[in-house]
């Protein structure tokens, strides 16, 4: 989309995140590449979730947060003071790991995102949601429903209209926290083959206890341990032939 | 001789049902007292004309403005400074010391009983401030009445708002307000309204505080800081004095058909909204 | 992003101001009342049950236990009927009918005071008379009205706490081959104690609290009451009797009442808070 060629999206530098002086992530150095999906493996406490968090800025809210080092978009870091955050997490989409459907009607839960940005032309709307949808693997099964409550869709359908509610504001980068958690298999498979088309216009990150998963659906996978990278590579490498012990032993099982 | 386990239970549960019917008997004659006695009396010259020889003859129509005025008022104030408190307290300040003690205070107030803010509006309002015993007296003291309880119950129904709401909305680019406005204070809104009709059934009701400061006035009033007498307080000065029992049941019926209509509104209320949010 | 900190400000200023409003109240009524304890003596003004305002007397004891009576009396009757409704409600009622009954129990709450007062007496002060004795005029008739009048706050806080068992606890019970009623016992009261005392506390506050039906049927007399028929006279009768006419040290003295009020009512509600916390805490615990 608008991220160049030779530009990553994201790039992390020696990033560290405290809460109440606890470090969740240990001194982070990664990129996220343009068009790729990125795998995040590891046992629990790994500081998966914290390190989404991180991207988004949501770790803000919470009240003993803290953090050195640098994110860098576009060049800036994005813990600059003067920088948008409500831009930033319109282009960072997030899709939590239990689907969160906003009380109220499907149209309402999608079109919320823009006009929170102050868009409200139906007509706009509209079309993006189609191309939401239809990217969400959706459209066809609420197309005729839209006005009906969110809350009365599966829950493979409530976490894909999740997808789509971050569709419509068109981000770079979609961050996923667990998204297949506690769905179906066949959910969970209509899920991932979204990601497949959706790696086109964006880069995803994948947060994931589900190694399988990993290893089906991206491209490059880093697995975190404890708070730190141990390792990052092709999935293909990663999972066939890793470079570090540690890496191997989690994906053998012999712990998390 | 020990009973069985089952024919404990049918004693005791039939003695719980017992009660139970009790109960609603005595509520259902207590209604039923005022109303049969008072409906006959209660003609439309009765509501809209002003009483005469002390409420011995004549209507009720000074006091059902009275008692719109003063309780309307009171609620006009405190419904929206209640309302931002409480999203103030919940939505934009750390949990902490102060909070907790600004949650205590409200608790505590909102337990003390009336005549204790009567007491302190007559000798605030009616007397320091020197508005003497009038609408406006009698207002402010019960909007000061039930802001504490606004406060607790819009508390309440915000803190039930789940998390994740709040995260996907910042999530999706929404600014603290955007978030309170469109989300919070939307699924919050049934049990925000029903403390605010709840208040408002309390003032209505309200006898001590307003007999302190809003005064009892037979005139019709007509400004703020005229005095005023309120139904509930008719009513009492009717019945106590022995004046006009008639009357005295009539202003009752009056009451509490205006009360049993404001529980349903507050019902139907809770009910539409419910459903709306999709609970 | 602007417009956000100053909606930010605005909430803060109408806060504050509620908050100082409040915080205005209750230093106003200790300071109009505290100095005329201190001036009569805690030990003459709480221990002796000589009211006079003429001769400048302050003595409030036959009110405090005119409120410590009926308070008492309304909650013994709050508790078994309040109990009994809840009990029944939660555990043996049909669901269609429990909810059809709840809000009928809030109307309960919703009729104002005088109107308990005025059919208290009209109806019930005479019955006491003539079956009882007495002038009908009593600890009894108030205690009565009043545990009706706090029977829907009882009842609901005490639905509330029941409701909040787990079901596996009484699940568990009946696997066990109780009946419903010995699980009622000694499963449920006892898992929900904490809240059905705080229930009890919060009503008990209510009662200690209320005015208008209470100088309708307890008879204002200022003695210490005798028996449940005698006339009594409560905290809150005595400042809402008096306080047309009162001035200088007698008003001030019905401050002081009302500062009394305040401490015991807010006592109350504290325990009440603070008993409902605790097994909260230890049940979280375990």
């Amino acid at each position: 989309m608008q991220t160049s060629a030779t530009t990553p999206p994201l790039a992390v530098q020696g990033f560290t995140a405290s809460f109440d002086g606890q470090p969740a992530i240990k001194g982070l150095n990664l990129e996220i590449l343009p068009h790729e999906r990125l795998a995040i493996i590891g046992p629990a406490r790994s500081g998966k979730t914290t390190f989404l968090r991180s991207l988004n800025r949501l770790n803000d809210l919470s009240p003993g947060f803290t953090h050195s080092g640098k994110i860098l978009r576009d060049g800036k870091d994005i813990y600059d003071a003067d920088v948008d955050v409500g831009e930033l997490r319109r282009k960072l989409g997030m899709v939590y790991a239990t689907p969160v459907p906003l009380p109220w009607s499907i149209y309402d839960n999608l079109a919320y995102g823009l006009r929170l940005a102050g868009i409200r032309d139906r007509a706009k709307l509209d079309e993006r949601m189609q191309a939401a949808l239809g990217y969400a693997f959706l459209w066809d099964e609420v197309k005729d429903r839209l006005h009906e409550q969110a809350h009365v869709l599966s829950g493979g359908q409530q976490q894909r209209l999740c997808i789509a509610r971050v569709l419509m504001l068109e981000p770079e980068v979609l961050l996923l926290d667990e998204p297949c958690s506690g769905l179906d298999p066949i959910s969970t498979a209509k899920i991932e083959d979204a990601l497949v088309a959706l790696k086109e216009k964006h880069s995803i990150v994948l947060v994931t206890n589900n190694t399988k998963q990993a290893a089906r659906a991206s491209d490059r996978t880093a697995f975190f341990l404890l708070g730190e990278l141990i390792e990052i590579g092709p999935t293909a490498q990663i999972f066939t032939r890793p470079a570090q012990k540690q890496t191997n032993d989690y994906l053998m099982g012999q712990f998390g | 001789m020990r009973l069985s386990p089952v024919t404990s239970q049918r004693l005791a549960v039939g003695f719980m049902w017992l009660l139970t019917g009790i109960t609603f008997a005595v509520l259902v004659f207590i209604l039923a007292f005022i109303l049969v006695h008072g409906l006959p009396h209660v003609t439309w010259t009765f509501l809209t004309h002003s009483p005469a020889s002390m409420g011995r003859e004549g209507g009720i129509f000074p006091m059902i403005l009275g008692t719109f005025l003063v309780a309307g008022l009171a609620v006009l104030l405190a419904a929206p400074i209640g309302v931002a408190t409480a999203v103030y307290l919940s939505e934009y300040t750390r949990e902490g010391r102060l909070t907790l003690v600004i949650r205590f205070g409200a608790d505590c107030l909102s337990g003390v009983p009336s005549i204790i803010f009567g007491l302190f509006g007559f000798v605030f309002f009616a007397i320091t401030l020197g508005m003497g015993l009038s609408v406006l007296s009698g207002s402010l003291t019960l909007a000061l009445m039930v802001l504490p309880t606004i406060i607790r119950t819009s508390e309440e129904a915000i803190r039930a708002v789940p998390t994740s709401y709040r995260e996907v909305s910042l999530g999706l680019g929404g600014t603290r307000w955007q978030t309170v406005f469109y989300v919070v204070l939307r699924s919050a809104l049934p049990g925000i309204s029903t403390g605010i009709v709840l208040s408002l059934g309390r003032s209505i009701s309200e006898t001590a505080a307003v007999m302190l400061t809003a005064g009892s006035a037979l005139r019709l009033p007509r400004s703020l800081f005229d005095s005023s007498r309120t139904l509930a307080l008719h009513f009492y000065l009717l019945s106590r004095e022995g004046i006009s029992m008639p009357n005295a049941y009539a202003t009752a019926s009056v009451l509490i058909i205006a009360i049993l209509a404001l529980n349903l509104l507050a019902y139907a209320l809770m009910r539409r909204f419910a459903v709306k949010v999709g609970h | 992003m602007k417009r956000d900190k100053v909606i930010g400000a605005i909430l803060l200023a109408v806060a504050l101001s509620a908050i100082t409003g409040l915080a205005i109240i209750t230093v106003f009524i200790f300071r109009e009342g505290v100095p005329i304890i201190l001036r009569v003596g805690p030990r003459q003004f709480f221990l002796s049950t000589d009211w006079d305002p003429s001769l400048g007397h302050f003595g409030i004891l036959s009110m405090m236990v005119g409120s410590l009576f009926v308070t008492v009396g309304a909650a013994v009757i709050g508790v078994v009927f309040s109990l009994s409704l809840a009990i029944v409600l939660t555990q043996f009622a049909p669901p269609g009918l429990s909810a059809a009954l709840k809000p009928v129990i809030e109307l309960l709450a919703g009729i104002p005071s005088v109107v308990y007062g005025f059919v208290g007496v009209v109806t019930l002060v005479p019955l006491i008379r003539q079956w009882l004795g007495g002038p009908g005029l009593s600890v009894l008739a108030a205690s009565i009205v009043l545990g009706v009048m706090i029977l829907p706050t009882i009842t609901s806080i005490a639905i509330d706490a029941l409701q909040a068992v787990p079901k596996s606890y009484l699940e568990g019970s009946i696997a066990l081959g109780a009946t419903r009623w010995q699980t009622v016992t000694m499963v449920l009261l006892r898992a929900a104690r904490s809240g059905l005392v705080a229930a009890i506390i919060l009503g008990m506050g209510r009662a200690i609290g209320e005015t208008m039906a209470v100088i309708m049927v307890a008879g204002n007399a200022l003695d210490v009451p005798r028996s449940l028929l005698a006339p009594v006279r409560t905290l809150t009768s005595n400042i809402a009797l008096e306080m047309g006419y009162a001035s200088g040290d007698h008003r001030q003295a019905l401050f002081a009442t009302g500062v009394t009020l305040f401490v015991i009512i807010t006592i109350l509600n504290t325990a009440a808070l603070a008993i409902s916390r605790q097994r909260a805490g230890k049940r979280r615990a375990t």
